[in-house]
């Protein structure tokens, strides 16, 4: 049933920056409704956010205690707020770049350390912002404004990176997914120790002009059929998986 | 009185937890830490949080974020910490957050001499980020002033919500002397004010300050922002007014941040301007050429910025020679030449050892 999430936003504040079919609106949505639904008290929660698109899902948009910090710092900043208050519960939600890119040490140690905060990555596989950047996620092989020839290199595990580096939960889903990853961000919430979403939010404006899908639209199908749920996958050859994104959680209540 | 033997790491750890600091977080670096040491274990005594961070980059942000918690909170590093944490202390002066770092100055450049003594962070401290932000810099002679400056450190950062920087040295962190602890101490607490614009201030230009979790809904952003935080990026009139603040609200407050002290200068032809270690050595030069008879006199910085232009102007209508001895290459010496006529002497070692008293008894010699 939809709800009125309203009461979550700022509504003085200048309307979302978010470019026309681009996955974090769904996002910022999906994250309102989980807390919604948890019946979490806002004013009890602090969001952390970077520098980049994913930067503005909380700040300025959410209703509540907002940290817009320095570019991949996020996860720093949010150490120091919850080790100092550990009654906050901290959210940091931000981009590829900003997280695993020039804030991989942070994720890493934060993982390591398993301190109780949720990091949503919200990953649109390059540099949005700044008009289209190749990012540490970015496919091989996919064209951007600094691989014109196509990306050489390969783009990071980030479910495989931050389990391994010890953090309690991590999932991956799309924003075209979004009563499952509504689902994973509820029992993100809920966890006590590290937890990790890597949420796909496709980015039309950018990789996918320049990806030869002309439309929002192609963009969006694109990542539909591109991700697909690990239950699904179990039913498919090699061949088939080759080029798939699977979602669901990987790593669960580690102890 | 209760008075200890201990050295200027140490007693930087017990200042600061006089006054009131519960959150420390850092990275290990020769020649301060000791700090971080001796803070881990004194913070499990008395409740505080300690956090050993990945970077100098994750320790600052980290106490950025802690002081919006509500903690009175610090760092300390060397040369090559400073410089990663330069991106924080311009987000701390942007977003208005007190916070302390202590600086204990090692030769540079880059990794230069990482247990000898340098000062050649001077002007890093004021102009180490991008852009206009004002910070202030304080700078101890003794074991018994790193101890008493942290409490003030902690109190200009709570009062003008700005990041105050402890620019010491290794002379003075590793130097072992009698401190006193006060009995009595002045302690100021940041201004709280419920609903009130968390960046829009009154005639002082310092706003009042709440922190996470205290139902305010807070806006806190490095962008250009409004009284309330939200961001104004394309607007010159927020933009102008914004920067104009964070550099009054220091700027026009000078004569009550800056503390000094003067030696023998009534009657002195030359004085000594000095600060830190070497002031020590000046002293012990001033002191020596007096017995002498020669007018000589010394006055010692003890807050390095905002600058004391208007002490310096005073000084430069009374004598005729300014001696500046410094372990850099004349980074104060220079900012005084900004506002004075007099023959600026500037004495300059950087050998990574203390400057020895004979040596700046016989330069100042040379000048009487």
């Amino acid at each position: 049933m939809a709800r009125d999430l309203k009461q979550f936003l700022r509504l003085e504040v200048p309307p979302m920056p978010f470019c026309p079919g681009c996955g974090h609106k769904i996002l910022l949505r999906l994250i309102l409704t989980a807390i919604d639904e948890l019946k979490i008290n806002i004013d009890e929660m602090l969001f952390v956010s970077g520098i980049g698109c994913a930067g503005w899902i909380p700040s300025p948009h959410y209703d509540a205690d907002t940290l817009h910090t320095l570019h991949g710092r996020a996860i720093a900043f949010a150490t120091g707020a919850k080790m100092f208050n550990p009654k906050l519960q901290v959210l940091v939600i931000s981009g590829d770049g900003d997280i695993a890119d020039i804030g991989g040490n942070h994720l890493i140690h934060a993982a390591r350390r398993n301190i109780d905060i949720t990091v949503i990555c919200a990953n649109n596989m390059n540099y949005g912002m700044t008009g289209g950047q190749v990012c540490s996620t970015t496919p091989k092989g996919a064209f951007t404004r600094t691989t014109t020839k196509g990306n050489p290199y390969c783009p990071f595990d980030l479910l495989k990176l931050v389990d391994v580096a010890g953090a309690t939960y991590v999932a991956r889903y799309s924003v075209l997914q979004p009563l499952a990853l509504k689902g994973s961000l509820k029992k993100a919430l809920q966890i006590k120790g590290f937890s990790f979403i890597e949420v796909i939010s496709p980015c039309p404006a950018q990789f996918g002009r320049l990806n030869q899908l002309d439309t929002p639209r192609d963009t969006l199908e694109f990542f539909k059929d591109k991700c697909i749920m690990k239950e699904d996958a179990k039913a498919l050859s090699p061949e088939e998986l080759k080029d798939k994104i699977i979602t669901g959680e990987f790593s669960n209540e580690r102890n | 009185m209760v008075s200890c033997y201990i050295s200027g790491n140490e007693a930087i750890v017990e200042g600061a937890i006089a006054a009131g600091c519960r959150y420390y977080a850092g990275y290990p670096i020769t020649p301060a830490t000791e700090i971080m040491e001796r803070i881990s274990v004194r913070f499990a005594e008395i409740g505080g949080v300690f956090m050993q961070m990945e970077d100098e980059i994750a320790s600052i942000c980290s106490v950025i974020g802690a002081s919006w918690a509500g903690a009175k909170a610090m760092t300390a590093t060397s040369g090559p910490g400073f410089s990663l944490m330069q991106e924080g202390v311009g987000y701390a002066a942007m977003t208005e957050t007190p916070i302390v770092i202590v600086d204990i100055q090692r030769a540079g450049p880059a990794t230069g001499q990482s247990s000898r003594v340098g000062g050649g962070d001077i002007m890093q401290a004021k102009w180490g980020s991008q852009g206009d932000y004002q910070v202030i810099a304080i700078s101890p002679w003794s074991v018994q002033e790193m101890y008493d400056q942290m409490i003030s450190a902690f109190n200009l950062a709570e009062r003008y919500r700005v990041p105050v920087i402890l620019l010491s040295d290794e002379a003075v962190a590793h130097v072992r002397e009698r401190m006193e602890v006060r009995e009595k101490i002045v302690i100021f607490n940041r201004r709280k004010e419920r609903r009130a614009a968390p960046f829009g201030a009154g005639d002082d230009g310092v706003p009042p300050m709440p922190a996470f979790g205290e139902g305010e809904k807070l806006l806190v952003t490095g962008s250009t922002h409004n009284d309330y935080g939200l961001r104004k990026t394309d607007d010159p009139q927020v933009q102008a007014k914004l920067t104009a603040r964070l550099h009054n609200k220091i700027m026009n407050k000078r004569k009550e941040i800056i503390e000094y002290e003067n030696y023998y200068i009534e009657d002195a032809n030359v004085v000594v301007i000095s600060y830190g270690f070497t002031a020590r050595s000046s002293l012990f030069a001033v002191e020596r050429l007096r017995e002498e008879g020669k007018k000589v006199g010394m006055t010692r910085l003890k807050t390095i910025w905002p600058f004391a232009d208007r002490l310096i102007r005073d000084i430069d209508s009374k004598v005729k020679k300014i001696f500046v001895p410094e372990m850099n290459m004349g980074q104060i010496a220079g900012e005084i030449m900004k506002y004075s006529c007099s023959d600026i002497i500037s004495y300059s070692q950087t050998n990574g050892e203390i400057i020895h008293p004979n040596t700046l008894t016989e330069e100042l010699r040379r000048l009487l």
